[in-house]
């Protein structure tokens, strides 16, 4: 029997004061990676609670569920919860529990910045929500920011945003940025410097490598948002003119400030997305990877190619014909290599051996899912089509695709590969595969039909439509999506309770995997690994299992 | 099946990573590198855009000793990672003392240097554009100095307590780091602002 086991069960079970105590003041990896998926599930309750106020809305022409000022504040409030305190916690969530046990680490290489990071970042969420009490200020104007999530000067400014709900925003945008960067220095450090005797940058798993490659985007795409927040700060607060058009300055460089953090913020996103593909897809089908160093070569070119299409959501505010040009070609490039990673993965299927367990089956419907949000970002990227459905319904439709088909969906089968790992316990199938059905019929509901009133000319972010227009039948359809995609994350929560107290002990390696993290116990020890593990292949637990055909031998 | 079991028989000897406090540095700097080149841009491109005066050719003069201080400081603070390193604490101590000294003098350089264009021209920081570009990007690099000075006075705290020890030269040679990226960013301000700024 291994020390791990013992020390659990030598454990005796303290009042619950003290243990909620060692979580507040933890600097264990492990359980700053559950704190912050934990958060990150209370924001997406909250942020679809968010969304689905303005389907309701807008089921109907003329509807007057809630008045336009509420609405304006729901959709601002959607999209920053769901990017910042949604997906970006989730991400570093899953970054911080699995990198230390997939390098064979003990921890982060910066432990107690790793918790200073994680309560910047709810500090955050606690600031933006703040508003909806505070925001008002003392002029009783207006509570939750209503500026939409990339607040375009000068709706920012004191005129035109009066009270404090702007403050909220850009100072929950500042304090999350400062947590997000700490994160990432600390991956970044990890990744370079606590690897285990063996692991060369060849060796390491794909999961380790993306977050590697997303770590660096955020240093280079947050730490500009952090410096345009501290500007409008500086204008907000000290009479500044950064984004006072009156005064000479420009609203269009806000566009670009923000931009640049908001481009490369969609890999920061993707890339965590990709790799937990890129470690479920191999495990189900019983394949190593197809093409580890293509798509090692395929992530880093996409975190170049990444920093230099910003503008291509600026081809509505009339850019030059040569910015127009650099930006249309340069989106268009960075189909390449994100295509060449769809290709890997299906090769890395073709002859598989397939299992359909609930996380696979996630990662089914992410490879067509995200293949389709890439065509229509491929439809996108040409300027003039561009000037015909920017801010339309068809790019509202397209940016979901993209992160709830491409990307959540990814997170989803994360959530029932390692819940295992991380309590011990198995994920109840069949919950887990109504879930799936429920949501994904809910996803093509709503997000398929969703293109088309956009193509029919239907404006984002408006509160209410005329009928006759032909977008009647289609916002119905889309709110109706709705309802079962909550169907599924109700499901979804319920099975993430119920297999924690009632699921199936699910021992060290229930998939039968082959990376570091699944030779520990399941929950892992505080200290991770007992011995420090040495490598000699991208899939040790593999050699391990095979030592008559390991993996060194080829690679 | 316990953890040890995947120690497999490996042939690697030797096994040497970068140390984690030089490389999270770097990432640090690589951060800040970013901050401040919005705040570049921002001053660039608002260059000559001020609907109203004063312009920076009227009211800026060059600092040219505080930014001697300030460079020179960086050859005192590389001195003095080395004495430590070397276990020579005295000469350590000297080197560190004309560093936060070096650093105080330019940050007091600043100051003056803001008391004349608030007092004397009438220039605050919503003046106009000039003025927002100007203090924002001055400020930002001053405020990054004085926090490294906050550190620097720390190491001094316990070096005077007798608490410094040669084997801690390698945190002092990264908080040098740090120390060398606020001189090198103080360069691409002077340039900015003293030089292309006020040719305009």
């Amino acid at each position: 029997m291994s020390t791990n086991t013992i020390v659990l069960s030598e454990a005796p079970a303290r009042p619950l004061p003290l243990r909620l105590h060692e979580w507040v003041t933890t600097v264990d990896h492990k359980r700053l990676g559950i704190l912050y998926v934990l958060y990150a599930l209370v924001f997406l309750l909250i942020g679809g609670v968010e969304a689905a106020i303005m389907r309701v809305q807008l089921i109907r022409p003329h509807n007057d569920f809630v008045p336009p000022e509420v609405f304006n504040r729901m959709f601002t409030m959607h999209g920053t919860t769901m990017i910042f305190f949604v997906v970006m916690p989730m991400v570093f969530g899953f970054g911080n529990y699995l990198v230390p046990l997939m390098i064979g680490a003990r921890d982060m290489a910066f432990p107690r910045l790793n918790a200073f990071s994680f309560w910047m970042t709810a500090l955050g969420g606690l600031f933006l929500y703040f508003s909806f009490l505070g925001g008002d200020g003392l002029y009783g104007a207006g509570s939750a920011p209503d500026v939409g999530w990339f607040a375009y000067a000068p709706l920012t400014s004191k005129t035109f945003s009066v009270g404090h709900s702007t403050d909220f925003w850009t100072l929950s945008l500042l304090s999350s940025g400062i947590g997000s960067i700490g994160t990432a220095i600390n991956l970044i450090a990890t990744i370079v410097s606590m690897r285990c005797p063996g692991m060369t940058l060849g060796k390491m798993p794909l999961l380790v490598w993306l977050n590697l490659v997303m770590a660096n985007l955020v240093i280079l795409a947050v730490s500009p948002l952090t410096a345009a927040q501290l500007m409008l700060l500086v204008d907000r607060y000290l009479g500044g003119h950064f984004f006072d058009t009156q005064a000479g300055g420009s609203a269009v460089i806000w566009m670009h400030f923000f931009w640049i953090f908001g481009h490369p913020e969609v890999y920061v996103l993707a890339l965590p997305a990709f790799a937990f593909a890129s470690e479920i897809i191999p495990v189900f089908s019983r394949k190593a990877i197809f093409g580890y160093p293509v798509m090692v070569l395929a992530t880093i070119a996409i975190g170049f190619i990444g920093m230099s299409v910003w503008a291509h959501h600026m081809f509505t505010i009339g850019m030059s014909a040569g910015a127009n040009t650099f930006f249309v070609l340069s989106t268009m490039a960075i189909a390449v290599p994100t295509g060449i990673k769809i290709f890997n993965w299906l090769a890395t299927m073709w002859g598989g051996k397939i299992r359909y367990a609930t996380p696979m089956l996630f990662c089914a419907a992410f490879l067509f899912q995200f293949l389709i949000a890439g065509l229509t970002g491929v439809t996108l990227a040409v300027a003039p089509f561009n000037w015909q459905l920017g801010n339309s319904y068809y790019v509202v439709a397209h940016f979901h695709y993209v992160i709830v088909g491409g990307i959540v969906f990814p997170i989803f089968a994360a959530f029932y590969y390692w819940y295992p790992k991380v309590t011990g316990k198995m994920c109840d199938e069949a919950l887990g595969k109504l879930h799936f059905l429920l949501f994904f019929i809910g996803f093509h509901l709503t997000f398929d039909f969703m293109h088309i009133p956009g193509i029919l000319g239907m404006p984002r972010r408006i509160y209410t439509y005329e009928p006759g227009r032909g977008w009647d039948i289609w916002n119905l359809i889309v709110s109706v999506g709705v309802a079962f995609q909550a169907a599924g994350i109700l499901v979804f929560a319920g099975n993430l309770i119920s297999s924690y107290f009632r699921g199936k002990i699910a021992g060290n390696d229930p998939w039968d995997a082959w990376t570091l993290e699944w030779s520990t116990s399941s929950p892992p020890a505080a200290y991770n690994f007992a011995v420090i593990p040495t490598v000699r292949s991208r899939r040790p637990l593999w050699d391990l299992k095979h030592p008559e055909d390991p993996d060194w031998r080829y690679e | 099946m316990s953890t040890s079991s995947i120690a497999l028989p490996g042939n690697v000897t030797d096994w040497q990573l970068p140390s984690r406090g030089r490389v999270g540095m770097w990432c640090l700097i690589g951060a800040e590198s970013a901050i401040f080149t919005i705040f570049v841009v921002a001053y660039l491109f608002y260059i000559g855009k001020s609907t109203t005066g004063p312009q920076p050719r009227d009211v800026l003069h060059a600092p040219i000793f505080y930014s001697v201080c300030l460079l020179s400081s960086s050859v005192t603070i590389h001195l003095a990672v080395r004495r430590i390193a070397a276990n020579e604490m005295a000469a350590f101590g000297r080197w560190w003392l004309a560093t936060i000294l070096l650093g105080g003098t330019f940050l007091f350089g600043t100051a003056r240097e803001w008391i004349h264009l608030i007092n004397d021209e009438g220039l605050t920081i919503s003046t106009n554009l000039f003025g927002t570009t100007y203090y924002s990007l001055v400020g930002l690099h001053a405020l990054h100095v004085t926090i490294g000075l906050l550190a620097l006075t720390i190491v001094a705290v316990f070096y005077f307590s007798a608490k410094l020890r040669c084997e801690y030269a390698e945190r002092l040679e990264i908080l040098s780091m740090y120390w060398h990226f606020v001189d090198a960013v103080w360069v691409i301000v002077f340039t900015l602002v003293y030089v292309i700024g006020v040719s305009q």
